[in-house]
Formats: C-alpha cells, structure tokens, sequence
C-alpha cells in the first residue's frame, strides 16, 4: 500500500510527462485507426484491379485480333487453321468441342448429381450423409491434371474395348470424365437446395398417405428446383472453362464435326496449345488468343449470372 | 380390416411402396457411382505408379531417360511457387475479408466488391494464365519465373480465400467485440487483438483448402510457358521453374513416345495426390479441434 502510493507521488511529479506521453500513444491510435481501414481498403480493391486487368488484356489484344480477322467472319467461320499458309480463323470447330464436350458432362452429371442429392438429403440417416457428402466431395478436390491422365490411359481404352471405332483422342472420353469431375457440385448445390425445403412441408406431404418418393417428386424438388437448376447452369460453366481433361484426352484436331468418336478441340484447349507453341507476340496467331479467351470468357460470365439470376428469381420463399 | 386392404388395393399402395424402395436403392447407387469412379481412378493410379516411387524418384533431377527420371525439381518448383501464393493471398485475402467484413459499410461499394469477387470465382483458370502471361510475363518482363507463376495462381484462388476468411470473420460471435469496445479499445485494437486471434483457425482452414486447390492447378501454368524439361532446380522468385502438374501434364501427353512416361506421370500424381491429403487432413484437424469453441 505504502510502495503504491509512493510511486503515485512519484509517478505525480511526471504527470505532464505522462499526459503527454498518453496523448502521443493516442495520436498513434488515432492515426492507425485512420490507416487501416485506407491499406484494408487498397488491399479490397485489388480484386477489382484483377478484374479490370482480365477484361483490359483480353479486350485491348482481342481489338488487333479483330482488325485483321472480321468479327463475323471469326463467330460464323467453320475453319480454323491457324497454322497454314492461308490461316482462318473461324471458331466455330472450336464452340462444337465445347459445347459437346459440356453436353455429355452435363448428361453424365446430371442426372447422377441429382439423384445423389435425393439419396443424401432425402432418404440417408444423418449417419450415412455424414460419411457420404465428405467422400464425394473429395472428387471435387482432386486435380484437375489427375482426371485428364485418368481419361486418357484409362476410360479412352476402356471405351474403345467396346467401342473400336472410337479414335485414342476423341470428345466422348474427356466429356464422360468431366462428368464425373462436376457430380459433386450438382450434388452439393442441389442437396442444399432441397435440404432446405422446410420439413412441414415434407410432413404435410406424408401425411396425406403419399410415399417419399412421391413426396420428393411431386413436393421437394419443385420446392427446390431454382437451387437445382442453378446446380445444373454453374456445373456447365465450370465445365466450359475446364481445360486439362479435354486438352489432354481430347486431342487437337480442329475439323468441324458432330461425331463424338472423334478429337474435338475445345476454346480451352486451344488456348493451350497456341500459347504453349510460343506464338510470336504481335502475329494473328497470337492475338486469336485472346478472341478465344473472351469469348470463353463470356459465356462463362453469361452461365454465373444467370445461375444467379436463376437463384434469386425463382426462389420460393417459405 | 376388409375396408383397409381395399383401400390399399384402391391406392394401388403395394405398388406405390415398392416404387419407392426400387428407386430409393437406384438413387443409392448414384450415389455410390461417384465414389466407385473415385476408387477406380486411386487404385488405377496406384497400380500403375507405385512401383516407381523410390527414393532417387524424389530425389533426382528430371531427365528424358524414364528409368533416371526424378522430381525433386518440380517439387522445389511447387515449394517456391507457393512460397509465393501463400504470403500473398494471406495479406491480400484476410486484409479484403476485413475491409468487407468489418469496414465497408452496407452499400454500392461493399456490393460492388462482392459481386466483383463472386464473378471472378467462376473465371475458368486458363484466363487468369493469360493474364499472367500478359501482365506478369510480358508487361512487367518477369519472364516465365517462379514470381509470375506464384502471383499468377494467387489471384486465381484469391476468391476463394476471401470468401471462406468473410465466414471466419462472420462466425466470430458479437459479443466478443462488444466487451472489447466496452473496455474502451479502438476498433483496430479490437479486430487484431479479440476478432483476428478468435477467427484464425477457421481463416487458416480456408488458406489450407485454397493453398491445394492452387497446388493441383495446371491451366494457368501451360499458359505461362513452363518449360517442357528443366534440368536446373529454381533457387529463387526469378528462376524458371516446372511443377508438380506441370510435370504430370508433360509426361502424360509424351506418353505415346516412351510408354513409360505414363508410369512416371501415375508416380507423380501419387505424389501429388499424397500432399494434398496431407494439407486437406491438416485443415479438417485445424478445423474439428477449434470448432465451436465459443
């Protein structure tokens, strides 16, 4: 007790040393509290940056692309031989690849994701689901690069054991395997949806004597059918803008075909394999780079925003 | 008793019930379709490569001769790379997470930001290799070195990091603060000292799962230009450098050369696959010790 206020006294001479002292701590506050928020602020907006860099890079180089190549010319061309004497650019051979290739991924996943997603959210113990959910997302976990060596040393020559037609780079393989790859998000995107349908709901449903797939069918999904479809428009986008699987499994030929037995190549895949050619900087060749990557770019902007817009507007609200 | 078993033979109810179980084992097996794919593509990768992996497979430098073939260079050159991504998106990610979070007021601004950052998360990765190319590569002349890879793929799962940090910081409860303002601290005081140390094992497990998501990627990295063989281990953030994937990707499509190439390439996918076990283990671990602890 003596030794505290002892040190009062003392501390009581230097008062004004103190006041100042914590006058100066204040102003350091005073100053970082200002601070922070400016650096969090520079720091957040650096995503907008990012943002402004992807359109600038591929507008601003698409715009050379353009003057040498007539946009309609480029969007309706059944040609792409970027290599030849007479180079065309036309990138329709490389939107068939695409949308084939999403097609028979959408096909596969579809339907497997969302009775997945019934199995997990309307007829699994919490149990199972508890083991289940994890393991399936571990798929989606895996590296891309992995399922493009799966696709083609393993499923490709599985297909053309039964199937010898099919050549050993064609769109089949890459788009059954891509299939697979975006299970787990139609899965989880739609077993959310469903799982939060409000039980009453379901209860209701039971009790007037249906059974629980009746109860799924006709109740549960149309409850939750914004949810699944924006599943099903976000697992397109993502399969669009996938690019090891089919540069790897699909090959590079840039014939303009329906025929799923053989090489397409998608606007990823192509995007691959001229920029790992080392195209000159400036030539056409180089600059269809960036046509393709914004019109890849689009499309894939165009699929989240109407999974959103999906979400948003057809949500029913319980 | 008579009057309900008419009633079931009106409701067709037998049918009806039988139906049900049908599907109910036909939506099990979707389910199960998934993880037999999943099992198959292991055991197929296993098969094939475990019998490459030995030491001198880790060890050795890369070489065109399957049977002295090495790694240890893409492995240095995943190390460097995410030495790179990891203090980057950390700064970049939680810094964003706190301004969104914490700052920004309810408006134009906050909504703009995230819509911006919801956008760029479906951005397919191969364009952010062209803007790495672009910006990194030519813009800036860093050349195809381990700091325009690194900075490359950490814009790319900068999105990721951001969101999952805003669940962190969102989780931490209200009351928290309050005591702390409560106690008179600023509200820098109270973020880094009460809101950061309560949110950072959720925050961590985030940069863990994006960290892998960013050492499985490829696309960005065959844009950059990654050297199809480099025999030089990188050293530093302005040597060219080859990765894990990359590695993966060279080998698989040389596989119709030297059928051995696909051993080597199912080797180094078991690799890969083995760090990002370990790393995704590492955040579930993180996760289940500090859940819940308010």
């Amino acid at each position: 007790m003596a030794k505290s206020s002892g040190s009062n006294l003392n501390s009581a001479v230097n008062v004004s040393e103190l006041i100042a002292e914590n006058k100066k701590k204040k102003s350091i506050n005073n100053y970082m509290e200002k601070l922070v928020p400016a650096i969090l602020f520079l720091l957040a907006s650096i995503t907008v940056l990012t943002t402004i860099g992807i359109l600038y890079t591929l507008i601003s180089q698409a715009v050379h692309f353009f003057m040498e190549i007539p946009i309609l010319d480029f969007f309706t061309g059944t040609e792409l031989k970027p290599l030849s004497q007479n180079p065309e650019f036309g990138i329709l051979p490389l939107l068939n690849g695409t949308i084939f290739s999403s097609l028979i991924a959408i096909l596969v996943a579809g339907p497997i994701g969302i009775m997945s997603a019934i199995y997990l959210s309307e007829y699994a113990s919490d149990k199972l689901r508890r083991i289940l959910k994890p393991l399936l997302e571990v798929l989606a976990g895996i590296p891309t690069i992995v399922y493009g060596f799966f696709a083609f040393t393993f499923v490709t020559p599985l297909i053309r054991s039964i199937w010898p037609q099919v050549e050993a780079t064609n769109i089949l393989s890459p788009g059954i395997v891509m299939g697979v790859m975006i299970i787990p998000m139609i899965a989880s995107l739609s077993e959310d949806a469903m799982t939060s349908v409000p039980n009453g709901i379901r209860e209701g449903s039971l009790a007037m004597g249906t059974t629980k797939l009746e109860t799924t069918i006709k109740v549960v999904i149309p409850a939750a059918f914004s949810g699944i479809m924006a599943s099903f428009v976000l697992a397109i986008s993502r399969a669009i803008g996938e690019t090891m699987i089919v540069t790897i499994a699909s090959g590079s030929s840039k014939n303009f075909t329906f025929d799923l037995t053989q090489s397409m190549q998608t606007m990823t895949a192509y995007i691959v394999e001229v920029s790992g050619g080392e195209a000159p900087a400036g030539s056409t060749l180089y600059y269809s780079l960036y046509a393709v990557a914004l019109t890849l770019f689009v499309f894939t902007l165009i699929m989240n925003l109407l999974a959103k817009y999906i979400s948003r507007k057809f949500r029913e609200e319980y | 008793m008579e009057n309900l078993e008419a009633l079931h033979e009106n409701n067709k109810m037998d049918a009806r019930v039988r139906k049900n179980s049908i599907w109910k084992s036909i939506f099990f097996l979707s389910t199960l379709f998934g993880l037999v794919v999943l099992v198959v593509l292991i055991a197929r990768v296993l098969f094939q490569g475990v019998s490459w992996i030995d030491l001198d497979f880790i060890t050795a430098r890369l070489s065109t001769n399957a049977d002295r073939a090495g790694i240890m260079g893409a492995i240095l050159g995943t190390v460097w790379v995410m030495l790179v991504v990891i203090p980057v998106t950390l700064i970049i990610g939680v810094g964003s997470a706190i301004y969104l979070e914490l700052y920004s007021k309810k408006g134009i601004i906050r909504s703009f930001i995230e819509m911006n950052i919801s956008n760029l998360a479906g951005v397919p990765s191969i364009v952010y290799g062209l803007l790495g190319l672009t910006v990194f590569v030519r813009l800036m002349d860093f050349g195809n070195v381990v700091l325009a890879g690194g900075l490359t793929l950490a814009l790319l799962v900068l999105p990721i990091l951001i969101v999952s940090a805003q669940e962190a910081l969102r989780a931490v409860p209200g009351h928290l603060s309050e005591a702390s303002y409560g106690m008179g601290a600023t509200k820098w005081q109270t973020i880094r000292r009460i809101i950061l140390p309560a949110a950072i094992p959720s925050i961590l497990t985030g940069s863990i799962l994006s960290l892998s998501r960013a050492i499985g990627e490829t696309a960005p990295l065959t844009v950059l230009g990654i050297p199809a063989l480099l025999i030089p281990f990188p050293g530093g953030l302005f040597d060219t450098f080859t990765a894990l994937p990359m590695q993966i990707y060279y080998w698989t499509i040389d596989a119709s050369l030297v059928a051995e190439y696909a051993n080597l390439a199912a080797a180094t996918i078991i690799v890969l696959l083995l760090i990002l076990f370990i790393l995704n283990s590492v955040a579930i671990i993180i996760r289940n010790k500090f859940q819940q602890r308010y």
